[in-house]
């Protein structure tokens, strides 16, 4: 053609950004589903977390094998349980609780009423996709909160089919539209933006550190949860057996990829080989020096951590590092030096599981302290032991602020396998950087509002059984205290609305005289 | 002292006595009697800000033309940018930002043919008329009461004869009126077979949004077919998604033959409006097109700003606050006039349309005054001083709805007591 056609990469004109923009729309659409979520009844909260839940649940399977097909990590038998206990599990597990509800205290005289954070902007990783979806959905919406997901960018598809398939689903139950929304297009920058925007009331962070600060940072009350790196003691008091089967089962478990699988083994000398022979026959390939340090060199580049072996399976890893362990479920390198200059006893994320031998609890506790001082802090920990003065030295002296005895540290920890809460979002308190201590439960999204009585006896508490904040009788309104303005006019009685509409007709044509002169 | 580099005001004052002197004394007088002294300084938002600092919520958004807010900032940004490249362009010439918004005015509208481009509602509501006459061949022109197309030649003449007299621009023999509502009215308006075009208001804003009576539009689109006369629905304050809707007669399941949009399109930064026709309603366009010319009609940055306009209003996030801030004021003026009942008797309302009824003739008047006093800013119906107008935007977030409502109950009691001073003296 003849026309001077330009060929560039930009477009001729400066345009808006028009992703931003949308999320902005999207954030003003959450508060409106927030005002209205927050004078919603219990029972709709039910009939809408349930169908939400049961609509994860039912297509469980389908999500896990989207999810691994997109971001390249974990098992997709695995992660179908973890988005099977990340939707019905979770809601069943707080079927009784009430967070609707307002609370009497007669004791105390107080009342104290909800108060949802209203719009929560919950952050995804890439390692725990849509169990994560689920979780923080299912808990902002059990308390009556607006959630906006923010996938991570490798994750984002799948995060969206599975939230909009959820909006659908608590669309369909009653809820305000916009409930549930998802960012389509997640980039690092528009993350930032929306966290610091005054529109988000709380920020659930999951991710790396830089994540959880950024979220920290960015002025928005937020819950972050730090990283893990999961020390777990073996002493001579334990059923050797049954913690050699529960650590590979635990470090095997969709690959490492929860943040709180075993990262090191700490075992007492005197059991440590046969431990390490039980472990065998449990599946575990036990590293010559020479695979040791190809793994090593695989793991760890001069660039920092290989984020490339995350929630790949042993034989994978193996054979990309240069050995083959056919058959293996994880593949131990044993270490002599658990300090973090040995790296291979930081966070690994995949089912390569560091060993070494300690003298007894007290040099266990120090090489414990060691490891988790580059990593892990207010994170996980676990212990095989029958020993109670063992197990509470060990608590009491790591910087774990949940330690999971006798039990997988993967589901033990994140409370599927003991009686913590269950959680994708493990908090890791002070020590961790985060300002929650506890696994993530749906009590962290609601706060109350407190009616408070005069101590004093003669003081009575009232009788607030029954009523309901947000269906309260009419006030009296002071309108019903003015005389009708018609009635002012004249007229009144039977017949008054012949008398008021002449009267208007009068004073109509009077004023429009008036008007028009 | 009030700076603006190119020219200073010592005070408002100041600017109310420049006004009488050099700009409208009637009009400037006019609002310091019935007590609203407002002179828009600053502008952000929803928000208007007058030269004292006061700030006020803006609802009456000038007939939609703040229909995304005041200076919303990715209209800015896009004329901004467009400014970087673009001018008013050549209005001889095909061009690229105009042939780009007519294609999407047209994707709005299937059953449409062209674009016709102006500066402002009346320019494209002659266009209207004169396509309309072109393609029957006929003169007359049948609008309502009370109805309201703007202020040039043939627009006005279809309007009130406040309007008209005035200017002598009346012309009762090729302009009809009829009553809104009044569907036999109507047939009897169009029976002689002599009308070339229906032009209505898809709900007449100006009278103060009275609602077509169920079937009635659709009846009157009937009887345009049935006497061979166009339709045009006048879209100046309905269209634009504020009935929840891109235009008002797509919620009535009307299709026009043409229909008109301003205001709003430009998005409250840019002048520009649009004549859509179909195909037979342009048939001049086939023939000479420059039998309407208009310098800065369809001018290039406005053209840009309103395809961002369009874009945005199609977004389905947009969408939902119409719906969301439709409800909220459906539910909160329920509860007001149940409150209110005694001054405050009939809502009016379709999507972000709303009129709201007033127990006085004057009643609008008092409660725009009263509004004024607590930081809103709504306007009376011109043709209907009984009703005020109210227009939330259709980006209003819930707090400034809530806020909105809040302020609303606040101003009742000086509404009421506004109107028993008027009721008394009456
Ligand atoms: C329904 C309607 N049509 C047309 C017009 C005229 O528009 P403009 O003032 O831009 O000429 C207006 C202006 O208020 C209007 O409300």
């Amino acid at each position: 053609m003849a026309d001077a056609a330009k060929v560039t990469d930009q477009p001729l004109l400066d345009v808006p950004d028009v992703v931003w923009q949308r999320a902005s729309m999207k954030l003003d659409g959450a508060r409106w589903a927030a005002g209205k979520l927050a004078v919603t009844g219990r029972a709709e909260i039910t009939g809408i977390v349930d169908a939400v839940a049961d609509a994860g649940h039912a297509r469980a399977r389908h999500y896990a094998e989207a999810a691994v097909s997109e971001t390249g990590y974990g098992v997709v038998e695995h992660k179908v349980i973890k988005n099977e206990a990340c939707s019905r599990g979770v809601v069943d597990l707080y079927r009784d609780e009430d967070f609707v509800a307002p609370r009497i205290d007669d004791a105390r005289k107080i009342v104290e009423l909800p108060r949802p954070a209203g719009v929560v902007l919950a952050l995804i990783p890439v390692t725990n996709p849509v169990a994560t979806v689920f979780f923080k959905t299912l808990l902002a919406l059990m308390t009556r909160n607006a959630v906006i997901l923010c996938p991570h960018p490798a994750a984002r598809k799948v995060c969206a089919e599975a939230a909009h398939a959820l909006a659908d689903a608590a669309h369909k139950a009653g809820a305000p539209e916009n409930a549930i929304q998802v960012i389509e297009e997640p980039t690092i920058p528009l993350i930032e933006k929306l966290m610091a925007d005054s529109r988000v009331d709380l920020i659930v962070a999951t991710g790396g550190p830089s994540v959880v600060r950024a979220a920290y940072r960015s002025g928005t009350p937020a819950l972050g949860v730090g990283p893990g790196n999961a020390p777990v003691l073996v002493d001579d008091t334990c059923d050797l057996k049954a913690a050699a089967r529960r650590i590979v089962a635990s470090k095997s478990f969709d690959n490492s990829i929860l943040c709180t699988n075993e990262s090191t083994v700490l075992a007492f000398a005197g059991i440590a080989d046969r431990l390490l022979d039980e472990m065998k026959v449990a599946k575990a390939h036990i590293c010559t020096p020479e695979q040791t340090q190809k793994l090593r060199d695989l793991l760890f580049t001069d660039d920092g951590f290989n984020t490339a072996v995350i929630g790949k399976d042993a034989d994978w890893i193996a054979r990309e590092a240069g050995f083959s362990a056919p058959g293996a479920k994880i593949l131990v390198t044993p270490v002599d030096l658990v300090q973090p200059e040995e790296r291979l006893v930081r966070e690994k994320l995949c089912p390569v599981l560091a060993f070494a031998r300690v003298t007894g609890i007290d040099q266990g506790i120090s090489a414990a302290r060691s490891m988790m001082r580059h990593t892990g802090k207010g994170h996980s920990a676990a212990i095989h032991s029958s020993d109670e003065r063992n197990i509470m030295a060990f608590s009491a002296a790591v910087p774990a602020l949940r330690v999971a005895v006798n039990a997988g540290c993967s589901l033990g920890a994140s409370g599927f396998e003991t009686h913590l809460g269950p959680s994708m979002t493990i908090g890791t308190g002070f020590a961790g950087g985060s300002s929650i201590g506890d696994n993530l439960t749906p009590h962290h999204f609601v706060q109350f509002a407190r009616i408070a009585y005069n101590k004093e006896a003669d003081v009575a508490f009232g009788a607030f059984e029954g009523l309901d904040p947000h269906d309260l009788p009419r006030l009296a309104s002071i309108a019903t205290a003015q005389p009708q303005l018609s009635l002012l006019a004249g007229g009144g009685g039977a017949d008054s609305d012949a008398v008021r509409r002449e009267l208007r007709k009068i004073i109509l044509e009077e004023l429009n005289a008036v008007l028009a002169a | 002292m009030f700076d603006y580099g190119l020219f200073r005001f010592a005070d408002k004052q100041e600017l109310f006595d420049k006004s009488i002197r050099f700009w409208n004394p009637d009009k400037t007088k006019f609002w310091q009697g019935v007590g609203v002294d407002l002179v828009i300084d600053r502008r952000e938002g929803y928000c208007l800000y007058d030269m004292s600092g006061r700030r006020l919520i803006d609802l009456h958004l000038n007939g939609g033309t703040y229909n995304f807010g005041h200076r919303h900032p990715e209209l800015v940004d896009t004329l901004k940018g467009a400014l970087d490249y673009f001018d008013m362009g050549n209005h001889w010439f095909p061009s690229v930002a105009r042939a780009a918004l007519s294609e999407e005015l047209i994707g709005t509208a299937p059953g449409m043919k062209y674009a016709i481009f102006g500066a402002g509602g009346a320019e494209a509501v002659e266009i209207a008329l004169k396509s309309a006459r072109y393609a029957t061949q006929r003169r007359k022109i049948v609008s309502i009461i009370k109805g309201y197309h703007g202020h040039s030649g043939l627009s006005v003449a279809t309007g009130d004869e406040r309007f008209t007299k005035l200017f002598l621009a009346d012309r009762p023999d090729e302009f009809v009126q009829v009553p809104f509502n009044d569907i036999d009215a109507m047939e009897r308006a169009l029976a002689g077979g002599d009308v070339a075009a229906l032009i209505m208001e898809t709900i007449p804003a100006t009278y103060g949004f009275p609602m077509p009576q169920e079937g009635y539009l659709n009846a009157c689109k009937a009887l345009c077919e049935k006497y061979g006369t166009m339709y045009i629905a006048d879209e100046v304050q309905t269209g634009l998604m504020r009935t929840g809707e891109m235009w008002g007669w797509q919620t009535y399941g009307v299709e026009p033959d043409i229909f008109v949009t301003a205001k709003g399109l430009g998005g409250g930064i840019y002048p520009i409006s649009a004549a859509v026709v179909n195909e037979k309603c342009g048939g001049w366009l086939e023939v000479d097109g420059a039998a309407h010319i208009s310098t800065s009609g369809g001018a290039e940055l406005g053209c840009i700003v309103a395809h961002k306009a369009l874009e945005m209003l199609r977004r389905p996030e947009l969408v939902a606050n119409v719906h969301a801030v439709t409800r909220f004021f459906a539910d909160g003026m329920a509860d007001m006039m149940q409150r209110h009942g005694d001054i405050f008797v009939g809502v009016r309302q379709k999507g972000v349309v709303l009129g709201l009824e007033f127990d006085h003739p004057e009643g609008a008047v008092s409660v725009s005054r009263a509004l004024y006093e607590h930081g809103v800013w709504a306007i009376f119906s011109s043709l209907d001083k009984r009703v005020l107008q109210f227009k939330p935007g259709v980006l209003l977030s819930a707090d400034m709805c809530q806020e909105i409502l809040d302020r609303f109950d606040a101003a009742m009691p000086r509404a009421r007591a506004l109107l028993h001073e008027l009721s008394k003296a009456a």
